[in-house]
């Protein structure tokens, strides 16, 4: 039998495949020589076999008939044959495959041999995809090494003994001893892995931190020889000694300075020092700053501290190195729930990251940017973040939809309300990105903006000729296009307005759609009842609501037959039913949750429940100066408080008004005479009719509802002609 | 670390080191779509991604693609650096290494990448010691290849 081909011949051999096809070929020929040189068991050559198959274990072909060849290379006595075994078993067996046991007795003699490359190989091994029940079984040959003076071995066992501990958490205590001295060394592999080690058992079990927290000083002191330490050719990178030791220290000091004020109070200077003396100019040192940031942020540091690592993130942000912008931005959203306030001065940087080419950077910046807007900024921020939402990907949209329509919920104010729509209406025409239980949400800021009512209509009109399968979106334009129909075919369009006709073709098309949802087809009936009211084509109307009288659905039949009443018996009350809906006071946020997310928690957002104050005062006499405003008299001794509703306050008057009531002054009358409520409310009389106003007050008095009717007639002719 | 890919432009996988248990099925699509997603990347981009709950840190040397699949609480930036010491270590080792370097002796990368992580950690950081290690083992490979007695490499007293 020749000899089996080399590896590196194979290799080339199989690299002038020019087909996939051929290289297949080549591969199954070889394999099929491999086999059987296994199955002669030929101790010479099974080296290089096994070598040749991980390689075809690379390319991506099966190699499962090798895992016992690996078995049998890691048994032999040559260190070649041990080298290749020991890598196929981490390239082939893992814990699943049943044979990998038969592995724990050879790494358990390998682990006492006398030659430390192949003590050197058990741990690699061991350390990389040992089992649990391979740990159990070798914890105690890792925790010997672990104790030995070789820095050889000595380092491996530490990393071993973390594996073990990650497989078998129980274990992590007879490891304890052997850390007694570990710092003590000189050699920084070993102290490196010592720390990762420390770090390891600290994170686990609040007992070990607890143990391990006197350990302080002596890392600070590691630390500080580092950096004080002149120049060590073997350590150094870029001029900064053993960046990775440093690092691995600072992370374990941000664990046990945690919530400790001592401990937090010891690495004071020394974290001070490094962030005031760490070179910037390359990676290496930004990452030592990175490092130190995080745990600044994350113990018991001075303010003094605090603002200076904020300042380094700051500086971050302005590098040209776009992996250091992202790490500041990371950071940042850790950070700027607990220093708001020192955010908030990068705040202008932060928003131009918006703008960068980096999806990862874009997201970053997005989600910091709505945790810092507020009242104060909200203004600016929105404008920004409403050009982001417009040109960013679609992967961003629902994210970005979302944050802008809470940021206006929660700091919204009427100046800012055709900002608000805009940014709504972006987020709703960009698709399905509003949740359903935001149809409300969206219809009281739409009816609240009255000057864009005529702008919203046509935009969500044409949005809804394109697509009708997006819910949301279908049912807050069928709700405009009802309320607002008139506006739509009445040549307030900037472009061609659509004629009446087609404007129900589209409201009908909603109803017999398979995409509409019952819910959404209760909207689009209801918007087409409306427009009876605001349309002249009456009669096509009647029609389409008796049709869906005699519907399956339970609540379209309601509607329909309630709505023929209307037509039928009750068309006296039609147009008042039907007519312009009032503003809308502000209600309590359903509660949905930010999407800013800081150290993985989410804030809800605040919710503002309405509460009525109790008890009124009955008012004898309603007083309405010309002026448009009332006061009540109060007549009675008892001191009690007046609470009026608007919801339930609608004034009628005539539909050729438009009303715009602002919130009263107060929603107290104090008793007594003590104060008055004023309530501005605004009419728009285009066709300069005469001001009449009936006004029905609902308020409590002691807890139990009263209601009082009011006319006024007698507005000055000035302020209506 | 979870675990580290070395790719080449092509897509064509030179390396794979997995520090957690997974399915040669799971490793096989892990690596088809992160691979696929690395490559979709353009230059100017950053060196980090976020896939699945995993944060990637890749860097490209030449024609290879090296990738890190590492947890939250690691530091990307150090990473960068533990790919950049790496890629010296085979520089070193190769004397100006090349991705057919890497091909063609893929078992001695692994080793290289044995004597300087453990477990996904970095268990030596000075480059000296981790190619004075892989140079010793080197030698006792000669050494038991020739048939000379291994034990004349009993534990000497540097690293």
């Amino acid at each position: 039998m020749p000899a089996p081909i080399r590896l590196r011949e194979l290799i080339r051999t199989i690299r002038t495949a020019r087909t996939q096809a051929e290289e297949r070929e080549m591969i199954q020929k070889e394999c099929a020589a491999i086999r059987s040189s296994f199955r002669e068991e030929d101790n010479t050559y099974r080296c290089r076999n096994v070598a040749k198959l991980l390689y075809m274990h690379m390319l991506g072909y099966p190699a499962h008939f090798g895992q016992l060849e690996c078995l049998k290379l890691i048994a032999s006595q040559k260190f070649t044959d041990k080298r290749i075994g020991y890598l196929g078993a981490m390239l082939l067996l893992d814990e699943r495959q049943d044979v990998h046991l038969l592995m724990t007795n050879c790494i358990k003699n390998d682990l006492n041999h006398s030659t430390q490359y192949v003590q050197g190989l058990a741990l690699c091994t061991l350390g990389c995809m040992g089992s649990s029940e391979m740990c159990r079984d070798l914890a105690g040959e890792v925790e010997k090494l672990l104790k030995t003076s070789n820095s050889y071995l000595r380092k491996k066992a530490a990393l071993c003994a973390v594996h073990v501990i990650r497989k078998v958490p129980e274990l992590m205590e007879m490891f304890l001893p052997a850390t007694k001295n570990l710092l003590s060394e000189k050699n920084h592999g070993v102290l490196h892995t010592s720390v990762v080690l420390l770090t390891e058992m600290c994170e686990r079990s609040p007992d070990m931190l607890a143990h391990f927290r006197k350990l302080v000083p002596q890392l600070v002191r590691i630390l500080k020889n580092l950096i004080m330490s002149g120049y060590s050719p073997e350590h150094d990178v870029s001029g900064i000694s053993d960046p990775f030791l440093q690092v691995r220290i600072l992370r374990l000091l941000r664990i046990l300075g945690k919530s400790d004020d001592d401990s937090s109070e010891a690495m004071n200077d020394i974290l001070a020092q490094v962030a005031t003396n760490t070179e910037t100019s390359k990676n290496v040192g930004n990452a030592i700053l990175y490092e130190t940031v995080l745990t600044i942020m994350d113990i018991k540091s001075e303010s003094g501290l605090r603002v200076l690592a904020i300042n380094i993130l700051g500086r971050f942000l302005l590098n040209n190195d776009k992996n250091i912008r992202y790490v500041a931005l990371t950071s940042l959203l850790k950070t700027v729930q607990t220093d708001h306030n020192a955010v908030q001065r990068h705040r202008s940087t932060i928003v131009d990251c918006l703008k960068d080419l980096d999806v990862s950077i874009k997201r970053r910046a997005m989600e910091l940017s709505f945790a810092l807007v507020n009242g104060n900024n909200i203004r600016g921020m929105m404008k920004e973040l409403l050009y982001f939402l417009d040109s960013c990907d679609p992967e961003f949209k629902a994210d970005c939809a979302s944050g802008v329509f809470l940021a206006a919920e929660k700091y919204g104010t009427d100046s800012l309300t055709s900002l608000h729509v805009t940014a709504v209406l972006s987020c709703v025409l960009a698709g399905s990105y509003v949740r359903d239980d935001s149809v409300p949400n969206l219809i009281q800021l739409i009816t609240n903006s009255v000057e864009m009512h005529a702008y919203t209509v046509q935009r969500l009109y044409k949005a809804l000729l394109d697509d009708i399968s997006q819910q949301p979106l279908v049912q807050v334009a069928s709700w405009c296009i009802g309320e607002y129909g008139d506006l739509l075919v009445s040549g307030q369009c900037e472009e061609e307005e659509p004629i009446q006709d087609e404007v129900l073709d589209v409201l009908e098309g909603l109803l017999v759609s398979n995409l509409s949802t019952p819910v959404t087809r209760g909207y689009a009936l209801t918007a087409i009842m409306k427009l009876s009211t605001r349309f002249s084509s009456v009669n096509r109307i009647k029609k389409v609501v008796s049709i869906y009288g005699s519907s399956i659905d339970v609540e379209l039949q309601q509607r329909a037959v309630e709505y023929n009443a209307l037509f039928k018996k009750y068309d006296h009350m039609r147009p008042a039913l039907l007519e312009r809906m009032p503003i809308m006071e502000k209600t309590a946020t359903n509660g949905p949750t930010e999407i800013v997310q800081t150290n993985g928690e989410t804030e809800p957002s605040a919710v503002e429940p309405k509460h009525p104050p109790p008890v009124t005062q009955p008012a004898n006499q309603v007083r309405t100066p010309y002026s448009g405003s009332y006061s009540e008299q109060d007549s009675s001794a008892v001191t009690t408080q007046f609470s009026h509703d608007i919801i339930t306050f609608p004034p009628s008057v005539f539909q050729t008004f438009q009303l715009q009531l602002l919130s009263p002054s107060s929603n107290v009358v104090p008793a007594l005479n003590q104060g008055t409520v004023t309530q501005v409310i605004r009419v728009l009389n285009p066709q300069k009719q005469q001001l009449r106003m009936r006004i029905k007050l609902t308020y409590t008095h002691k807890g139990s509802p009263v209601q009082d009717l009011a006319e006024v007639n007698n507005f000055p002719p000035q302020s209506w002609q | 670390m979870q675990f580290m890919l070395l790719f080449s432009r092509q897509g064509k996988l030179r390396l794979q080191k997995w520090y957690v248990p997974l399915s040669d099925k799971e490793k096989k699509k892990i690596t088809r779509e992160l691979v696929q997603t690395v490559l979709a990347r353009k230059p100017k981009m950053c060196s980090f991604l976020e896939w699945r709950d995993l944060k990637i840190v890749y860097k490209r040397y030449a024609s290879l693609y090296f990738c890190c699949a590492i947890e939250d609480q690691d530091n990307e930036l150090i990473t960068l650096e533990i790919i950049h010491r790496y890629v010296e270590l085979l520089d070193k080792y190769f004397g100006s290494v090349c991705e057919l370097d890497i091909i063609f002796n893929f078992e001695k990368a692994y080793f290289i990448l044995d004597e300087f992580l453990l477990g996904g950690e970095a268990q030596e950081t000075s480059k000296k010691n981790v190619l004075k290690a892989i140079e010793q083992a080197d030698l006792l490979q000669e050494v038991s290849n020739t048939g000379l007695h291994p034990e004349s490499f009993v534990n000497p007293s540097c690293v």
